[in-house]
């Protein structure tokens, strides 16, 4: 290992520029005539739009002009889209509702767009959006996924029957209910998982230019993939042809999954910019980032499992009711689909398994993929189910676990995945060490002589990253591939630029990937520039997000890399003409294997741009390769988590007194880097477990929760001190060995806060988020 | 309009603002000063903190009329003869930031707790943070940057 | 936020004079709630008159038998000063733990109860400690005070100039924080004065910050934590919410009034 290549504990090159304040996200991005744009937003959660009057706005100072649908379906523009299409197990495809940019005759959720203003100044824009007089029917709104299929429900959707998008399934139902039949002990959970809002800390942001002289659109916006984002708003929407338009995506502050998405706030400011022949820009407050980012989980679960009487898992099975939102956004149908039933096998060997999933529409903003998901509400599900068999069958929950544990490789599990590789007795072994799990009965006592529950709980995860090999989730449904491609161009003067379709909002690619780039190269990391975000300089490529950057991302650039090193052995077998075979590229030379004549790596490069020294006929000049890289499977970070806290009975507040972690992401690239994905993706967990929870007025179908007053956000003093330690069984389907680190953290931490929380209070009655007021309700029943 | 009048990173600034904008969009808008962010509307996020008179204040919860006759620091004002902050490097070595978006706000309350705060230790430092949220990095990190920074700049 | 022209008052009569000016004009203080309430266009004042500035209103006077605190004092420096800490530290432990660190340093005592903000921390202080509103134009005592949500004794352009705080033998304030806001779900400041033993609740009531006279009975008898044993406001008069239902609210309130004593013993 160099001391800066793949496994070095190195600081981020990204950083000098955040901790100076010289960090360029979008809303930093000015241009010269550029106005405003401020949302008309639905204040109620469903009504027809009878009527949208401009006047009174029109004549307000500073107001440019006023948009409604009508005005972009007047363009010809197409609604926003979802990528992924989902059959139901009758073998209809899911049923879509169109998704306006701006509702032209019905909105459907609080904070849906009727109409923009674009003015002057931010206040003049949103001045002008308040004067606009929009007149609505109101009408009936279902917001619980539960009550959407009703026959009273009100449908979100007026052609789409009991608001079901889709009716999903996976298994085998028949081999499932036999083993049930057969069962010795059934373990049965209701579960609701609740509904996250990503609250990036960065909101949303978009600029839209248009070059009335060449036709050309630029958009500067905040998404984790950016060329997702052109071909959509080329193809579907139909804003401008794809080579007319160039999407930037700057640094972004954060994602979580929710700036994955093709939203219609960016849409439209692209489109009005080419209307209005000005830049227009808009930037979420929060409060509209509370209402409009598409939303996490939000599932109503029914699981059971069944045990033989020696406490084997016999087979398992799950109905989930899943809260689609009103629209289908870009992803969000593979979310509780393939992301979530594919991941119920766990660790464990199961043979039968069967899930249904009903995708379900509501008066609600949109549900889509947030950290982890669906692979969070898989475990949860599991995880959950496992503890609570233990403490029924009055077995340790560790050695249940063991007991079921899938120990071969390959292992084929009932749900379409093939887990290639995994040691998940190790993980548990050491966290169990960790936390020093023999003797918890005696840190219990003593929490109990102090007046306090002390609770501990386990949760052996897996996820499936990496997404995703192509041809398998194209059979899925997918309408796109989920390669990724890298460009790497060696200058002239021997530095390296490399081009990634990844996206960096916080992972630190522009270390970890130039990591791997010196490594290989084995050029100072100095030397290396990681270039994103920008669909004129980068080739098409598929974005950030499933914990695919390094596994697929860098598998790519890995690609490029060999190629490059292979056309450069060639240039130096031709200067010091040998063959290329004799050729080893070390220390930043090439050089004859075994002798002291070598050719600096900063000639080679030149040596390949001047083209003196070969026969261009042979040789193309240049050094700058390209490749894309399909990964032949999924990865499957795994590992274990154990929660220990203790409870005030008195308030019902909770504090997690001892969090540890031990996961498997194969090849660790930067170890600080990983670390700090585990601890961030742990608080997100321990903040849907114990804090967060996205409430809508079942009544009157308003956001409860739509500011820091009331969403609660985890704090510094809500993180308890995490300790982590790491296996390693390297990923056998690329050729780095990683496995992505991202989201194991929120996908891991529910379930073992909660198992934790419920082997305090001894019953296990409680749901997310555990609040102090509900686990002191809890006790007192 | 109200003719301010402020020192800011030291260096003097007079302006004809409007009484209703903002410090933070005074900062971002009119002097470029795009380091100071935001990140909510109701002063809880702290991605907008500067330096008012030494002290930690939400820029987005200020006039720039209020500020009038203030000694502000913002983030692109702390290094000093091009060298970097403790609390910066402190940040960078421990990695205390990941998409850097609440950083600049972090690095301000920070370098205030640290100046300002008897008695460091964890526990002091996470409920100092209490107006400062970071979506990304679970916080470890930045409280073993603040404490690593605070045991630097204390000698 | 909606236009507005803005002031700066330097002294008091100067701002007497600008808010005068006009009817919808309203005093800037710290603004720690206003601007944020302005920000979401919740108020639309046409002029703002800023007192923020003026230095007769920041101050902390420890005096033999109380403490007058300037009503445009920042949180922050109530909660530093070393004499204030020492006559009664109750005080400034609460005006410590009010908002965070950033809040403390801008948001003013005078503010505060001026909003009368049914979760804030201040009210509770002034209501158990007896204080006494010292305004432009009179002085209130703080049971005359504090007339409801969002609303005091204060008539139109009345000037708080400063609060004064009878030194209590003991005091103790305990509050339990909502857990997304941070302001008070339930807040209990008890206090032995010379007037007796005085207890004030915030964050829970329906109508703001409220005395509880039964706490303040047993604990005249008995000054301890376990004299309020079974003791609790009726869920009826309490706020219920997202973050805690009446009966929670009701419970709170004992357990802080409870762990408030237990300080003090």
């Amino acid at each position: 290992m160099s001391n800066t290549g793949i496994g070095a504990r190195i600081e981020r090159t990204e950083d000098k520029r955040f901790i100076t304040g010289n960090g360029r996200y979008t809303d930093d991005i000015n241009l010269p005539g550029q106005v405003y744009a401020s949302f008309v937003r639905s204040p109620h959660a469903h009504a027809k739009v009878t009527g949208i009057d401009a006047k009174d706005a029109l004549a307000l100072k500073g107001v440019v002009k006023v948009f409604t649908g009508k005005d972009m379906e007047a363009d010809g523009l197409g609604g926003l889209i979802c990528g992924w299409t989902v059959t139901s197990k009758d073998g209809e495809p899911m049923k879509v509702g169109g998704h306006p940019s701006l509702a032209p005759e019905r909105v459907r959720y609080v904070g849906d767009c009727v109409a923009v203003v674009i003015g002057e100044s931010r206040e003049a824009a949103r001045l002008g959006a308040e004067a606009v007089a929009v007149s609505y029917e109101e009408l009936d709104a279902v917001v619980e996924p539960a009550q959407a299929q009703n026959q009273n429900a009100p449908k979100v959707h007026e052609d789409i029957d009991k608001n079901l998008c889709f009716h999903w399934e996976l298994g085998d139902k028949e081999a499932t209910d036999a083993a049930f039949d057969k069962a010795a002990h059934v373990t049965h959970l209701d579960i609701v998982n609740n509904r996250l809002i990503p609250n990036a800390i960065e909101p949303r942001a978009a600029l839209g230019d248009y070059n009335p002289g060449s036709g050309d659109y630029t958009l500067y916006t905040t998404s984790q993939n950016p060329h997702v984002e052109r071909l959509v708003l080329s193809a579907f929407v139909g804003v401008a042809p794809e080579h007319k338009l160039r999407v930037i995506s700057p640094d972004v502050g954060g994602g979580f999954g929710s700036k994955i998405f093709v939203y219609a706030e960016e849409t439209v400011c692209l489109w009005a910019a080419g209307k209005i022949q000005r830049p227009v820009k808009w930037t979420a407050e929060r409060s509209e980032s509370f209402l409009s980012d598409a939303h996490g989980r939000d599932h109503v679960t029914r699981a059971e499992l069944a045990l033989d009487g020696d406490g084997r898992f016999l087979a398992l099975r799950a109905h989930t009711v899943a809260n689609l939102g009103a629209y289908l956004s870009t992803f969000s149908s593979s979310v509780p689909t393939y992301l979530y039933g594919t991941l119920l096998s766990g660790q464990y060997d199961i043979a039968a398994i069967h899930v249904e999933v009903e995708g379900v529409y509501t008066h609600t903003a949109p549900v889509d993929a947030y950290r982890g998901a669906g692979r969070p509400e898989a475990t949860f599900v599991v995880e959950r189910l496992v503890e609570r068999a233990a403490r029924e069958t009055n077995k340790d929950p560790a050695e249940l676990r063991k007991k079921n544990f899938v120990t071969k490789f390959p292992h084929q599990t009932p749900v379409i995945l093939n887990y290639d590789t995994g040691d998940y007795n190790a993980c548990i072994d050491r966290a169990s060490e960790m936390i020093d799990y023999k003797s918890f009965d005696k840190r219990r006592k003593e929490a109990q002589a102090k007046g306090k529950l002390r609770g501990i709980g386990f949760s052996t995860y897996i996820e499936a990253c990496g997404l995703a090999p192509s041809n398998a989730v194209g059979s899925l449904g997918a309408g796109v591939g989920l390669w990724e491609s890298a460009e790497v161009r060696v200058n002239p003067t021997g530095n390296v630029e490399v081009l990634t379709g990844a996206h960096s909002h916080g992972q630190g690619h522009e270390t970890s990937f130039a990591q791997l780039v010196s490594d290989r190269l084995t050029i100072p990391i100095e030397d290396i520039t990681i270039v994103h975000g920008d669909t004129a300089s980068v080739q098409f490529g598929m974005g950030t997000y499933g914990s695919r950057s390094a596994a697929v991302g860098m598998s790519a650039i890995d690609g490029a890399l060999d190629k490059v090193i292979t056309k450069a052995k060639r240039i130096a077998a031709h200067i010091l003409e040998v063959q290329p075979d004799d050729i080893e590229l070390a220390d930043a030379a090439f050089r004859i294997k075994g002798t002291n004549k070598f050719i600096p790596w900063g000639e080679l490069a030149l040596n390949a741009y001047t083209a003196h020294k070969f026969s261009t006929s042979e040789i193309e000049p240049g050094l700058k390769e390209t490749a894309f890289y399909d990964p032949t499977n999924f990865t499957f970070p795994a590992g274990c988590h154990i929660c220990e806290l203790e409870v005030d009975p008195q308030t019902g507040c909770v504090e997690i007194v001892d969090y540890v972690a031990v996961d498997d992401f194969g090849t660790i690239i930067n170890p600080m880097i990983v670390e700090g994905q585990v601890h961030g993706g742990v608080l997100q967990g321990i903040g849907q477990a114990l804090l967060e929870n996205g409430v809508y007025d079942v009544e009157t179908g308003q956001l409860v929760t739509g500011s820091y007053m009331d969403y609660t956000m985890p704090r510094a003093h809500d993180a308890p001190p995490l300790r982590l330690d790491f296996t390693n069984t390297p990923a056998p389907s690329n050729p780095l060995g990683v496995k992505g680190c991202g989201e194991a953290g929120a996908i891991a931490a529910p379930a073992a806060v909660l198992n934790a929380l419920t082997s305090a209070i001894g019953h296990e009655n409680i749901s997310m988020p555990a609040t102090p007021a509900k686990v002191w309700r809890a006790i007192q029943t | 309009m109200t003719k301010v009048s402020m020192r800011i990173n030291g260096e003097q600034v007079n302006a004809d603002v409007d009484g209703a904008q903002l410090l933070a969009y005074f900062l971002r808008d009119k002097l470029n000063l795009t380091g100071t962010h935001i990140g909510c509307d109701t002063s809880q996020c702290g991605a907008c903190v500067v330096h008012l008179n030494g002290r930690a204040v939400k820029s987005c919860t200020m006039l720039a009329a209020q500020a009038d006759g203030a000694d502000i620091t913002t983030i692109e004002g702390i290094q000093k003869n091009g060298e970097l902050h403790p609390v910066q490097r402190a940040f960078q070595q421990h990695h205390a930031l990941q998409c850097g978006f609440c950083t600049p706000g972090m690095i301000m309350a920070a370098v205030d707790i640290i100046e300002n705060t008897n008695d460091l230790d964890e526990h002091s430092v996470r409920e100092q943070l209490e107006g400062n949220i970071c979506r990304c990095t679970g916080y470890q990190n930045i409280i073993a940057a603040i404490l690593s920074a605070a045991k630097e700049m204390r000698g | 936020m909606y236009p507005f022209t803005y002031h700066r008052a330097s002294s008091i009569e100067q701002a007497q004079a600008l808010l005068d000016v006009s009817d919808d004009s309203k005093l800037l203080a710290g603004g720690q709630t206003l601007i944020p309430t302005l920000k979401q266009h919740l108020a639309s004042p046409g002029a703002l008159v800023d007192i923020g500035k003026i230095e007769a209103l920041r101050f902390v006077r420890v005096e033999k038998a109380s403490v007058v605190v300037g009503a445009a004092t920042p949180h922050a420096q109530v909660a530093g000063d070393g004499k204030l800490a020492q006559k009664i530290p109750a005080l400034a432990h609460l005006a410590g733990k009010i908002g965070d660190p950033h809040v403390r340093n801008v948001g003013t005592l005078g503010g505060s109860i001026a909003n009368n903000d049914p979760a804030a921390d201040y009210p509770a202080a002034c209501l158990a400690l007896g204080a006494t509103i010292q305004t432009d134009k009179r002085n209130i005592s703080a049971d005359d005070f504090f007339t409801g949500l969002f609303e005091t004794a204060l008539e139109e352009h009345e000037i708080i100039t400063e609060i004064s705080f009878p030194v209590p033998k003991l005091a103790a304030y305990e509050k339990f924080p909502n857990p997304a806001s941070r302001y008070a779900l339930a807040g209990v400041f008890v206090a032995q004065t010379e007037a007796g033993v005085r207890v004030a609740v915030t964050g829970a009531g329906v109508n703001g910050v409220f005395r509880m006279t039964e706490m303040e009975s047993a604990l005249a008898n008995n000054w301890s934590a376990d004299a309020l044993e079974g003791i609790s406001p009726s869920a009826d008069s309490l706020l219920s919410d997202l973050h805690g239902a009446a009966d929670y609210r009701a419970h709170l309130v004992n357990v802080m009034a409870k762990r408030a004593v237990a300080q003090t013993c």
